[in-house]
């Protein structure tokens, strides 16, 4: 296992931490790296239009994941409830996408979006005259390109409790009378959630990063952060501010995980409670 | 789960196919423009592989892909080895230390973005000259994460007595492996390196970032996003059809060899 973790530290460990020294050092006048201690480059990341960008980039990955969410747990629900022979098919299905190429999958929405792309072609069939609609290049199409690119992570993230979820305690709960939705909502949402929680941190942090997306179908006019780092390193050519807005990336991430593994330790707890009681 | 109405099942069956339909449809469109003979959306004028033709005689491409194939093969032999072994490390250690989970688990969930920027800023100040060489470098990174994942997984029900009953019997520790444990654990070997290959196949910010100046080391992935750039056209979809096959056959491999690479 050395020869592995040598490599990791080489080339993860220490350039990741290179990045964190590099957030320290003040730019040089030719774009090159000035070698004096300065707190600017973090001070920056509050100023209005870099802190006006973190607040976009929250809000498209925000909605983002809460509309992944949403239909990837009724989609894992759906999954879980299917005959039992047929669940590896459809999960094979629903999450295959994820592991083949993302630049295409976001292409295919620019085939559908774009000025004169399928979904103007289809108004026009049905009667529709006026100026094709603008749909690329909007919030909506990036948000729309992040649900289709992480929908199955959180469909897999979502089925594992669900699938694993007795079905005795749903029928306890109907047999004492509660309703089906006071039974989704008491018993089998509180028993599943750690896995949606999970779920939502994977969609929110690689949405918040993310780089193709907003620049392929955002068309430059939403900026996210993942493409702020991307123009200091190769246009601006800020190398310092760029590996402090990295690292804001990297510690909203490791923020986030926190939490997560703090929520998920306490509802393994109590889990474990209502299982013994 | 609790019996449902045939209501409910029917409504859930139906949920779930429009799901499935938003995933597969933008994709379905892709493929199925890439066989329109006049090449636009706005009309299908009838079947041709003309557009896969035009692939084989466009040399950016042809570059493109071939420099994908090295970086993809060398990458995915290289993360096989090492993630194997420190799958094992890993798992015949009776401690396991919570440093080296973070450290394994970080490649996976590390924005790509920031790695990538981390190792042109590595690259460039140790004065490294970038190039495939380093592309692939970066790619086993991210690969022998996700390789010894897989083979980890595997491990978790691996049962060790027929190790040391093959000490007992007298083998080496090398023979042990080669005999008796590297078959058994084979499958998600291969699995895992079907996984990393399309992994590296279809990256493309760490390769953008660390194949330095000049078009030598353009991998497919870039040249796609070059290509998309400049707007829609027959060509991509013809291109990104051969990917996603590439892709999806690579996958559905590594899931028969080894339940579990994509999906339980």
């Amino acid at each position: 296992m050395a020869p592995a973790l040598a490599w990791l530290t080489a080339l993860m460990v220490i350039p990741c931490a290179l990045i964190l020294a590099l957030g320290f050092f003040r730019r040089g006048v030719y774009g090159g790296i000035e070698y004096t201690f300065t707190l600017e480059n973090f001070a920056l990341l509050l100023d209005p239009l870099y802190a006006g960008i973190f607040l976009t980039s929250a809000r498209i990955a925000g909605t983002a994941t809460l509309i992944a969410v949403v239909i990837g747990y009724a989609a894992a629900y759906a999954i879980a409830a299917a005959p039992r022979h047929r669940q590896p098919l459809l999960l094979f299905l629903a999450v295959l996408p994820f592991w083949s190429n993302y630049l295409i999958r976001t292409y295919a929405w620019i085939v559908l979006l774009n000025r004169e792309g399928l979904i103007t072609q289809a108004l026009r069939m049905m009667g529709y005259e006026g100026e094709p609609p603008s749909l690329l290049y909007t919030e909506g199409a990036v948000i729309t390109g992040l649900v289709y690119n992480y929908l199955p992570f959180v469909i897999l993230a979502c089925y594992a409790p669900l699938a694993r979820l007795n079905p005795e305690l749903a029928e306890a709960s109907r047999d004492l009378g509660a309703s089906a939705f006071t039974t989704f909502r008491r018993v089998v949402l509180p028993m599943t959630l750690h896995g949606v929680a999970a779920g939502a941190v994977f969609v929110f942090v690689l949405s918040i990063g993310n780089f193709i997306t907003p620049a392929l179908l955002g068309g430059g006019r939403f900026q996210m952060i993942g493409n702020l780092v991307y123009a200091q390193f190769l246009t601006a050519n800020d190398w310092p501010f760029g590996a402090a807005l990295s690292m804001a990336l990297i510690a909203i991430m490791m923020g986030l995980l926190t939490l997560q593994a703090m929520a998920a330790d306490r509802g393994a707890g109590q889990r474990r409670e209502g299982a013994d009681g | 789960m609790a019996e449902r109405s045939p209501a409910t099942r029917r409504g859930l069956a139906t949920l779930l196919a429009f799901v499935l339909a938003f995933l597969y449809l933008p994709i379905g469109i892709l493929v199925a423009l890439s066989f329109n003979a006049g090449g636009m959306p706005t009309a299908w004028t009838g079947f041709s592989a003309k557009w896969y033709g035009a692939l084989l005689s466009n040399r950016d491409i042809l570059s493109a892909a071939g420099n994908t194939l090295v970086v993809g093969v060398i990458s995915t032999l290289i993360a096989t080895i090492l993630g194997t072994l420190l799958a094992l490390g890993i798992e015949t250690r009776r401690r396991k230390g919570r440093a080296i989970e973070a450290l394994v688990f970080a490649p996976m969930i590390i924005p790509d973005i920031v790695l990538a920027i981390a190792l042109l800023s590595f690259f460039s100040l140790l004065n490294v000259p970038m190039g495939l060489h380093t592309i692939i470098a970066s790619h086993v990174v991210f690969n022998l994460a996700f390789v010894s994942a897989v083979v980890r997984a595997r491990l978790k029900t691996f049962d060790w007595s027929v190790t040391e009953a093959s000490a007992d019997l007298g083998a080496s520790a090398l023979t042990t492996f080669r005999r008796v444990t590297l078959p058994l654990i084979l499958p998600a070997v291969i699995a895992g390196a079907l996984l990393a290959f399309t992994l590296s196949v279809d990256e493309f910010i760490i390769a953008f970032f660390t194949a330095g100046a000049g078009r030598a080391s353009t991998t497919l992935p870039m040249q796609i996003f070059a290509m998309i750039r400049f707007g829609v056209t027959p060509e991509i979809n013809a291109l990104a059809t051969l990917v996603m096959l590439v892709s999806v056959t690579a996958l559905t491999l590594a899931q028969r060899l080894n339940r579990g690479v994509i999906a339980p």
